[in-house]
């Protein structure tokens, strides 16, 4: 467990923040950009003077401005994914990687062949800094960020330098990243498609305060939180591959409400997958529509109903042990007479998986 | 043939000893203005850069004064040595030291400053000490700023002349130098031999010039 405390005066609010973040998985640290993500980062790795503050990793005290207590930068073993990949140029990828490997030996030290293996650098390693493209940096960044010992690993936007295609070609590398290293990852963000993809643990920061923080599929639904409403607001569910149509080209996927068809082949049989669904996707009906276009029509509960300003609402669904969200206008909800309780078919018009993760 | 070549001799000692002894004084100097906020900022670069615009005659003097027996620095070393200061190849050093310094800061200061603080965070968090990242990454990866202290501290060096004059006198094999050697030759009307000297410093200061400028695109590339 990482408990900390920190407050950190910035020129347009002040950074307030008491979390306890779990010693495992992703954690996403979400929130538009200036909202404090990379200050409270940059509090936790001891790049950053924070006002007051405390910070204790699995029981040790790392920092601690009522003992006057503060771990150096170099004895908080943090590995660091900055936005930008900052390699040193006048080293070759190899000894980039292993720059944090010499000065930090460590029993429990992942090993270079595993971590070069899981980022695909194998034919990168001889090559010079300077020859890499922007994708290639930013993975050999997070290569030697793992491979100093850290306990747990901070990543602050580690995408945000790189154009769509760029993102597209390292995502996959974090989804194994997720999948199988077993190493603890802060996660800052202000793509809500990133976080939903790679996180378990969502924490919510909005001008230097918690918004939000739990389990992601959790706080994704809470429908209270303004920084996940608007066009970030759906949620997330897992689920499994099932069998492919090759006739109409379509995948099945089961979860605990039901299946799902998804356009094209989108996993191997049987694996398990994230997918998430936009509640502007998601539309409700009284009586289960007949003769429509949309394939997902699924039965649902009303669970709640968000209260706010503006044309159009959030509706939380409960489908199996999952739960969906709907954007829906007012003047729908007054005409349908929908209230918590109540039985009703959710359409979802599109679902995009978002990781997929080998079976068991 | 000995005593033409002798002030040449003479005077590449005291260019490369100065410029060995001013990288070393002057990284920390130059580390320190391009990381510091603090007030006394301007007064050091001011300091540092006052031989530039000072006339060499001007700074001669003062070091005459501070390095000769009487002075406060001359008087403390004739107590440990029981030698001069002045007119000594060792006072030349310290005098060539404090009029090339500024040669050998500004080039460091703005390498580091260009080099900024991202590159150092992350060996920071990679597990290195302060002194270790400035060694393992600061310093490689401010080369260029050392090959343009190097060169011009050795070049600028080699021929100055009024310091020397000061300082030094002009006593064969200790403190003339290739700069006062010359002067004494055109004052003897010896033009053929001023020549010789002439040509060798203006060789040797091109070829230097030339060659960080080379290697310095070839590091661009």
């Amino acid at each position: 467990m990482i408990n900390l405390h920190y407050k950190l005066q910035r020129a347009e609010f002040l950074l307030d923040v008491n979390l306890d973040l779990p010693m495992k998985g992703i954690t996403g640290l979400f929130g538009v950009s200036g909202a404090g993500k990379t200050s409270l980062l940059r509090c936790i790795a001891g790049l950053e003077q924070p006002t007051a503050g405390k910070l204790i990793v699995a029981g040790d005290v790392w920092d601690d401005s009522d003992t006057n207590t503060a771990r150096s930068v170099r004895q908080r073993n943090v590995g660091y994914v900055f936005q930008e990949p900052r390699l040193f140029e006048h080293l070759s990828v190899r000894a980039n990687i292993e720059y944090g490997q010499k000065r930090r030996k460590s029993n429990g030290a992942a090993s270079l062949d595993h971590v070069v293996g899981l980022l695909g650098l194998e034919n990168l390693l001889p090559r010079h800094v300077a020859e890499l493209s922007g994708g290639e940096a930013q993975r050999v960044a997070i290569a030697r960020a793992l491979l100093c010992a850290p306990r747990f690993v901070l990543m602050d936007e580690p995408l945000a330098s790189l154009d769509q295609s760029r993102r597209d070609e390292i995502l996959p590398f974090l989804d194994r990243l997720h999948a199988e290293a077993e190493i603890p990852i802060i996660y800052v963000s202000h793509n809500i498609d990133e976080v939903c993809r790679l996180c378990d643990h969502l924490v919510v920061i909005d001008e230097g305060c918690v918004a939000g923080d739990g389990e992601l599929q959790d706080v994704l639904v809470r429908m209270d939180i303004p920084a996940l409403d608007g066009d970030h607001a759906g949620s997330v569910i897992e689920g499994r591959a099932g069998q492919y149509d090759a006739n109409d080209e379509l995948t099945r996927l089961e979860f605990s409400g039901g299946d799902l068809w998804v356009p094209g082949r989108a996993a191997a049989d049987g694996s398990s997958l994230r997918l998430r669904i936009r509640a502007s996707d998601v539309s409700l009906c009284r009586k289960r529509p007949e003769q429509s276009t949309i394939l997902n029509i699924l039965p649902a509960e009303v669970e709640a109903l968000q209260h706010g300003d503006g044309p159009s609402m959030l509706v939380r669904l409960v489908l199996g042990d999952d739960r969906v969200l709907a954007r829906v206008t007012k003047r729908s909800i007054r005409e349908l007479h929908l209230q918590p309780g109540d039985k009703v078919f959710a359409q979802i018009k599109s679902v995009a998986v978002r990781a997929s993760f080998t079976a068991g | 043939m000995d005593l033409l070549w002798q002030p040449l001799v003479l005077s590449i000692q005291l260019a490369g000893i100065t410029t060995i002894v001013l990288i070393v004084v002057a990284t920390p100097i130059a580390w320190w203005l391009s990381q510091t906020r603090s007030n006394w900022k301007p007064l050091v670069q001011t300091t540092v850069a006052l031989p530039i615009v000072l006339p060499p005659t001007v700074l001669g003097f003062y070091l005459l004064v501070v390095l000769g027996p009487a002075g406060p620095l001359g008087s403390w070393w004739v107590e440990l040595t029981g030698s001069a200061l002045t007119f000594s190849f060792t006072g030349l050093v310290i005098a060539s030291c404090i009029y090339s310094l500024p040669f050998a800061v500004q080039p460091l200061t703005s390498a580091f400053e260009t080099l900024g603080k991202q590159k150092l965070e992350a060996a920071w968090t990679l597990g290195a000490s302060r002194m270790d990242a400035f060694f393992s990454v600061a310093v490689p990866l401010s080369i260029r700023g050392y090959l343009a202290a190097v060169v011009l501290s050795f070049a600028h060096t080699l021929g100055e002349f009024g310091v020397v004059l000061m300082v030094g006198g002009n006593i064969p094999g200790e403190t003339r130098v290739v700069s006062i050697a010359i002067y004494d030759q055109v004052e003897s009307l010896n033009y053929a031999a001023a020549h010789q000297l002439s040509a060798v410093l203006l060789v040797v200061a091109f070829v230097a010039l030339l060659s960080m400028f080379l290697v310095n695109r070839r590091w661009r590339q």
